[in-house]
């Protein structure tokens, strides 16, 4: 069928249509992906030596490994991101079993409709509703007090604990929808196959439920691990000023401090870390970033 | 763990508990946000001092968001960035989904990573990487031939370009979907009723694509208007509402932002619910 269409089509004439549809593809990914971080990678390696006067050098990435606070603040990054991540399917997975087997109908669509909802409130408000909760005069201290448990008002802002809740709340949607999908796919009667032959819960959701929907666990994972490495939000207004979080410091490097070249490696480095832990996981999971992204 | 297995009453309702307790935690720090923008107080917290308009409607002493000229305006910045990149990634979207659906060419499933790519750089990098070579280009222009282009330099032109430069991906995904449910008998007919090509795929292929493409330009919109971390890297001095927002945030607000952010919800579950529906009525035509 699609031969015969395009067999229409006299060849100069498909060229040139051919053209004009990879122009525009061409030139977004050409001149805004792939050009600026050839770019951004060229500038990394430039060593500042004088004003207007650079030479190329790995100085920028030894300074990073130099300075404890610029490496210690990726590794930090990168494991809070882990732990978020990891709790964030620890909590959505339950829910998303329930929305897909427990519930049936109309049920079923009113309650994952109602998951989806929040998240298209932007990142911002729901930081914001996080701040009114915890901060001191918030609503979890004002609570505390007014039952006897504290004496003086606490404040639960600028934290690594502030900034974990904030995160695996903004990151849920992106486990909830995989996991559902995939749960979805399940069909009952493996379930109850796993039953019939002696099987328990545990050993069913080991055996059965938890195999079943690992592409859906692989694919909220990387989702929600690269949108929590790369936030910038969330850990500057619920960790404070120290929040300690590495895109922070790029966002210093480049903005605050007007080092860019050092703000390039810092780029290209989380840039390194994220792509090497998505690959990782796809490795180990043996998925594909198209099939992942469908 | 189906409901055709019995559990016990325990589990059950320890489940639904579960449950309710993970719905409460959903709508919360909403329900919060929405509350506080009616607190008679100087500050978005307890204590409650009862119930006020002023943080819509007042002009004095308290300023109102009806009278915020630079919370409104923030608005209005982020609704031009907004459609401007509805339009672009709309169209880019389309076209690329024609590319990735209809024509054969070598390197095309590379053509298809490469377009995913943007989905997986953080948007902090995207935006520093656009940044820093929009520097470079607008440097080398004014070096070489003199010309200055103050598009290149940080502002609303540059945030437009870094948020479509990913939500174009978005897009794409979202028609080409579409596309591919086509059939292409279709376009044949209109073809063998003396149709030219662009008018059988004006008349023929694009209403059947336009929930897809509604779908897009809703996604887009929203995506662009709630974007923060690239736009962060590329605002120059006009800032977008989301900017603005987090600056009065951090640095201590009244409960201006509250009323701004309930106003936004509203508009976003009314923008959520149109999705819905048009994709529920994609879903059962495509099923019919």
């Amino acid at each position: 069928m699609r031969a015969l269409a395009t067999a229409k089509l006299e060849k100069p004439e498909r060229r040139l249509s051919l053209i004009l549809l990879l122009a525009p593809a061409v030139v977004w990914l050409g001149l805004l992906i792939i050009a600026p971080h050839i770019q951004l990678f060229a500038l990394s390696l430039q060593e500042k030596i004088g004003p207007r006067l650079y030479e190329t050098g790995l100085r920028n990435y030894v300074e990073f490994f130099g300075e404890s606070i610029y490496w210690m603040t990726l590794i930090r990054t990168t494991a809070l991101s882990i732990l978020a991540t990891a709790l964030t399917l620890l909590i959505a997975f339950p829910v998303a079993y329930y929305i897909a087997k427990m519930l049936r109908g109309r049920t079923k669509s009113l309650l994952f409709v109602l998951a989806l909802l929040p998240f298209w409130v932007s990142e911002l408000i729901r930081t914001l509703g996080w701040i009114i909760i915890l901060r001191e005069t918030g609503l979890i201290s004002s609570a505390l007090l007014s039952l006897g448990i504290i004496t003086e008002p606490i404040e639960l802002l600028g934290n690594d604990a502030a900034i974990i809740i904030g995160l695996v709340y903004t990151s849920m949607l992106f486990m909830v929808v995989p996991l559902v999908t995939v749960l979805d796919s399940l069909d009952d009667r493996l379930v109850e196959a796993g039953y019939d032959l002696g099987g328990n819960g545990f050993t069913v959701l080991r055996e059965i439920i938890i195999p079943h929907a690992m592409p859906g666990i692989v694919a909220g994972c990387i989702v929600v691990f690269m949108l929590t490495l790369g936030n910038i939000l969330t850990p500057a207004l619920l960790g404070g000023k120290n929040s300690l979080w590495f895109t922070d410091q790029i966002f210093q490097k480049f903005i605050v401090r007007f080092n860019w070249e050092q703000g390039s490696a810092f780029g290209f480095l989380l840039l390194l870390t994220s792509s090497l832990i998505v690959w990782a996981g796809l490795k180990l999971t043996r998925q594909s970033l198209a099939t992942t992204m469908r | 763990m189906i409901p055709s297995i019995p559990q016990s009453r325990a589990f059950q309702v320890g489940y639904a508990i579960y449950i309710v307790v993970f719905f409460t935690y959903l709508f919360a720090p909403l329900a919060v946000v929405g509350v506080f923008a009616f607190n008679d107080s100087q500050f978005p917290s307890l204590p409650w001092r009862g119930f006020t308009l002023d943080w819509f409607f007042s002009d004095t002493g308290r300023i109102g968001l009806f009278h915020d000229d630079g919370l409104l305006n923030s608005v209005g910045t982020s609704l031009k960035v907004a459609i401007g990149v509805t339009v672009l990634s709309v169209v880019v979207g389309t076209l690329n989904a024609f590319l990735l659906e209809r024509a054969q060419f070598p390197g095309k499933s590379l053509l298809f990573t490469m377009m995913l790519w943007p989905l997986v750089i953080p948007g902090v990098i995207l935006g520093v990487s656009i940044l820093q070579f929009s520097s470079t280009v607008a440097n080398g222009l004014e070096d070489v031939f003199g010309l200055t282009i103050n598009a290149l330099r940080p502002g609303l032109p540059l945030v437009v370009l870094g948020q479509f430069s990913f939500i174009v991906t978005i897009a794409t995904l979202v028609i080409s979907a579409r596309l591919r449910k086509f059939d292409l008998v279709l376009e044949e007919a209109a073809l063998d009723l003396g149709a030219t090509r662009l008018e059988a795929v004006r008349t023929v292929t694009l209403p059947f694509l336009s929930p897809a493409l509604i779908g897009a330009a809703i996604i887009s919109f929203l995506m662009s208007f709630e974007n923060f971390n690239t736009t962060l890297m590329l605002v120059g001095s006009e800032a977008p509402v989301t900017i603005r927002m987090f600056t009065q945030i951090r640095d201590g607000t009244t409960p201006v932002v509250n009323a701004l952010s309930l106003i936004l919800m509203v508009v976003m579950a009314m923008f959520a619910l149109g999705l819905l529906f048009t994709s529920g009525r994609q879903e059962r035509e495509s099923t019919a």
